[in-house]
């Protein structure tokens, strides 16, 4: 299994903001368990996509040299049910960007109706945590990811 | 124009009930950031950015809640602040009230420095250093 809850981006601006698409599919094991007979995406893993695509524009901004962890929720409020032949949309701006820190700004819409609001802070771990020592290799942006850039073609 | 004390203490409050998930008025001025109001560390960077945009001002890193100094063995022994170490940090913390603390500067009561007083005292120093 692939931990990979976006299927493409459709924009992305450098340091700025990024749009990503996932579509629903009764194909994903999850949702014959969320709920069955009334399958749903978990809003948790519209958190992870919205993650997912903030976090990459995160990374990118600083050209993926930096372990970026998500750090806090800041906010995440949801207004209905994405179902299955339904697409997201994943709207991501950063807010902040520092050496330490990112925030960014997300709405997440369903079939072009607002659906949520996800407001992430992600930590660049190596900036903060003094006195931890992380490995060297990137394990946030890996090889095998960077590979996924070029299918996103968002890679410099 | 400067923001009397009254009316940062209310943008304080407000930004550490977006970013701590508190009620109003468990913001006193005296409640700890992490005893009273469950601050963990990375809400300190959470804070920092709010504040930031709150006050349109640039907080240095380190400034504010400074990092680094316990790890210098000239300023801690035994779990306490050594007289030099407690001396550096009144300086780097100039808007702390250590009344308390410097009574038993235990590491582990550090945290206690960090109150809504400290905030709204860093707050107004900046304000009137501008």
């Amino acid at each position: 299994m692939r931990w990979i809850w976006i299927d493409k981006f459709v924009e992305f601006e450098s340091g700025r903001r990024a749009v990503a698409i996932k579509n629903i599919t009764l194909a994903e094991d999850h949702l014959h368990d969320h709920f069955p007979g009334f399958p749903v995406m978990p809003a948790s893993l519209m958190i992870e996509g919205m993650a997912q695509t903030a976090g990459i524009l995160v990374g990118e901004a600083r050209n993926f040299e930096e372990k970026v962890i998500l750090a806090k929720i800041k906010r995440a409020s949801f207004s209905g049910y994405a179902r299955p032949g339904q697409q997201l949309r994943y709207e991501a701006t950063i807010e902040t960007i520092s050496p330490e820190a990112a925030m960014t700004a997300g709405t997440i819409y369903c079939d072009g109706e607002p659906l949520g609001q996800v407001d992430l802070m992600f930590s660049h771990i190596d900036q903060n945590l003094s006195g931890l020592n992380f490995p060297e290799e990137n394990f946030v942006f890996t090889e095998e990811f960077k590979s996924l850039l070029t299918t996103y073609q968002i890679r410099r | 124009m400067a923001m009397s004390r009254d009316e940062i203490f209310e943008h304080v409050r407000d930004t550490l009930v977006d970013a701590l998930a508190v009620e109003p008025d468990e913001v006193t001025e005296n409640a700890s950031l992490t005893g009273d109001l469950g601050a963990e560390s990375i809400d300190f960077l959470d804070i920092v950015f709010r504040l930031e945009k709150t006050f349109n001002l640039k907080i240095p890193r380190g400034e504010l809640f400074p990092e680094d100094l316990l790890n210098n063995p000239d300023y801690v022994s035994n779990g306490k602040l050594t007289a030099t170490g407690l001396e550096q940090l009144k300086k780097s913390m100039p808007h702390a009230d250590f009344s308390n603390f410097e009574k038993d500067p235990d590491v582990s009561k550090m945290p206690d420095l960090f109150t809504v007083k400290t905030l709204v005292n860093y707050i107004e120093a900046k304000q009137t250093a501008a």
